[in-house]
């Protein structure tokens, strides 16, 4: 399968009175077609950040994307003008947000909004718009469509309002979908829904995704490979077996630690990561990660790892992994 | 009356709890028209030193349950008893003095801190309030707890503002374990926070308990966390319990086809496990708990309902060696 999307060495920063805030620090990763990409990471670690900056969502100023090439299908979106850049958004690449009570606009109707990308990218009439939004409605498994359309977003729940938001997004059948943590808001039943309906629609659309998420078992079951991100920067990436299987940086291993599972046998102690993210203001120059790694030596204070290749289609950045892997052996 | 109906290692002990807000209508003359039925009808102990987890979908009552347990809202009917004292027939001084005893932690660390309090104060206040301890005491005091909890002790004059969410949280627990208490209701104490802070604050909940010998009502809506901290879990819906057990049964042995439905929906941070696994994934949405389902409130969502279930509320039993369930089916 080729490639679809290309991120390379993508920055960016936000300039506030504090200083220089540096969310997104080179950041490189691809996604081919019909791949589904997770993007895992603790708040403030970039992961919307750097999608956000790939739609060129990113409000300047104070935002700004100070370097990197988005390649989509060839095309650089960091340098297109706006008008190229709106008949991809919504169209090619499709966005589904994080909260679903305030990403709708309170005042449309849902055929309003579901047809607005459909008149504009598709060039449909009004009537075929709506006959378009209740099949999606219908696609994303909303109970009596057609009797619902003309609905107004409050008088649908959370996981509704989710599901509207996923057939907006898929209106003009995007090649990319990107789902900015789609399901925190929602119940887990709810939330159990939504990954059926993203799985079936993944296999009958053959789209590809990325998936933001904090939370590592909903990723576990959705995607093909895992970019962690930590401090703007990727720190590892590797299909998901291997990360969950072959963990390599201290902090990918960390995070598997604190998280209690519904299938544990026995009660064990979690091993939380201490301390807490750095400043994204005052970046450390050696490893963002040093202040809280069990594995830090002198190196990692001055020298900040670069990703490298450890294995076939695994990358990390860290210089001492090795010794992640013999103390994950001993334990 | 009351004494005799609590035995030995029970602390906390309800009976028939319900809870109902009014709904009301007219802006001079406010009638009201119907109520919301938060919590409809809970029997349940907590043992002393235990933890009992409660779990459920937003909306279910559990909050409400907790905040009903220490007398935050008044119980439209039922009893609470604490030490063999019924709670919600208790008011005033009398009410006052048995605050000390039970305490909460709050789901929000940063709506749940007063802005323009320093950290001291926070803490201390507590103290002062129920008589503990004054000037420098309680300074000492204070600093002791912020120790107790993880924080430097230096922190005390600064404001809450300065912290990091599971800062925060610390603060709080703090807050709560001033007075010394026998009993937490902690209510979604790590749902704001970001997963390597949320390890911390369970390993520090499960220290203090074992230093203080607390007892804690777990409130949350993870049914992996809940599962990892609790000794015994209660699972609710739509303001009853459906069922209730130790952690063991009933993620070995679920019986109510709600706790399956539960159980099956959370991920597993593992993608060998994750595509074996065959989902039970339930229809549709929690029903409005004003006008709650006739019969069994989980028979519009419930795979395997029968006739009757939609007629008759199912009895609360015994099934199994403490092993409670409200089903027809089961």
């Amino acid at each position: 399968m080729g490639t679809l999307l290309e991120v390379k060495d993508l920055r960016t920063e936000f300039h506030t009175q504090d200083g220089v805030v540096h969310a997104v620090n080179g950041v490189t990763f691809a996604v081919d077609e019909g791949e589904t990409l997770g993007l895992v990471g603790e708040s403030g670690c970039g992961k919307s950040v750097s999608v956000l900056s790939v739609m060129r969502l990113i409000p300047q100023p104070p935002g700004k994307i100070a370097g990197g090439q988005v390649l989509f299908q060839g095309r650089d979106l960091l340098t297109v003008d706006d008008e190229e850049i709106r008949s991809v958004r919504g169209n090619k690449i499709a966005m589904v947000f994080q909260d679903p009570m305030t990403s709708l606009n309170p005042v449309l109707t849902i055929d309003t909004q579901i047809g607005e990308s459909l008149e504009l990218h598709l060039g449909m009439t009004k009537e075929q718009a709506r006959k378009r939004s209740v099949e999606l409605l219908k696609m994303v498994g909303i109970p009596e469509a057609e009797g619902r359309i003309e609905d107004y977003p409050h008088q649908f729940s959370g996981g509704m309002r989710q599901r509207v938001m996923i057939a907006m997004a898929l209106s003009c059948t995007p090649q990319l979908l990107i789902a900015d943590e789609p399901t925190t808001a929602l119940d887990v039943t709810i939330l159990a829904q939504i990954i059926d309906i993203v799985k079936r629609l993944k296999r009958e659309l053959g789209m590809a995704i990325i998936w933001i998420t904090h939370d590592l078992g909903v990723i576990a079951g959705l995607a093909d490979r895992i970019n962690v991100m930590y401090a703007g920067f990727i720190i590892e990436t590797a299909p998901v077996k291997e990360i969950f299987g072959n963990p390599l940086h201290p902090y990918t291993l960390g995070l598997l630690g604190s998280i209690p599972r519904l299938d544990e046998t026995r009660k064990e102690k979690l091993t939380p990561i201490e301390g807490l993210p750095p400043d994204l203001v005052t970046m450390p120059t050696g490893c963002p990660f040093y202040d809280r790694c069990r594995f830090r030596t002198e190196k990692c204070l001055h020298e900040n790892p670069p990703l490298e290749v450890s294995a076939v289609r695994h990358s990390v950045a860290c210089w001492n992994w090795q010794d992640v892997v013999k103390a994950r052996g001993r334990a | 009356m009351a004494t005799t109906m609590t035995h030995n290692g029970t602390l906390v002990e309800v009976r028939g709890l319900k809870k109902y807000f009014p709904i009301t209508q007219g802006i001079i003359i406010q009638r009201k028209v119907d109520d919301v039925k938060a919590v409809d009808g809970l029997d349940f102990s907590i043992q002393r030193g235990e933890t009992l987890g409660l779990v459920g979908e937003s909306g279910c009552g559990k909050s409400t349950t907790g905040r009903t347990i220490l007398q935050l809202y008044r119980p439209t009917e039922g009893e609470v008893f604490f030490e063999g004292k019924d709670l919600a027939r208790l008011k005033g001084e009398e009410l006052r003095r048995m605050r000390r005893h039970m305490q909460m932690i709050f789901q929000d660390p940063y709506a749940s801190l007063n802005p323009r309090m320093t950290v001291g104060d926070i803490i201390g206040e507590p103290l002062e309030v129920h008589n503990i301890a004054k000037g420098k005491e309680k300074k000492e005091q204070v600093q002791e707890l912020l120790q107790v909890v993880g924080l430097n002790p230096y922190f005390v004059n600064r404001y809450p503002h300065e912290f990091s969410g599971g800062q925060r949280q610390r603060i709080g627990i703090a807050r709560a374990l001033a007075v010394r208490p026998d009993f937490i209701v902690c209510d979604e104490p790590i749902s704001a926070l970001d997963v390597s802070i949320q390890a911390q604050i369970i390993n520090l909940l499960e220290e203090l308990q074992e230093k203080f010998h607390l007892t804690y009502l777990f409130i949350a809506h993870d049914l992996s966390v809940v599962r990892h901290i609790s000794d015994r879990i209660a699972v609710m819906y739509l303001g009853k319990i459906v069922e209730l057990t130790d952690r063991t049964a009933l993620y070995q042995n679920p019986l109510h086809p709600y706790t399956k439905a539960l159980l099956s929906a959370i991920p597993i941070p593992d993608p060998i496990i994750e595509e074996k696994r065959e989902r039970i994934i339930l229809t549709g949405d929690v029903p409005s708990p004003v006008h709650p389902p006739s019969g069994c409130r989980f028979h519009t969502r419930c795979p395997l309902a029968i006739d009757i279930c939609k007629r008759v509320d199912p009895e609360f039993r015994e099934v199994g060696a403490q092993h409670w369930v409200a089903c027809h089916v089961v």
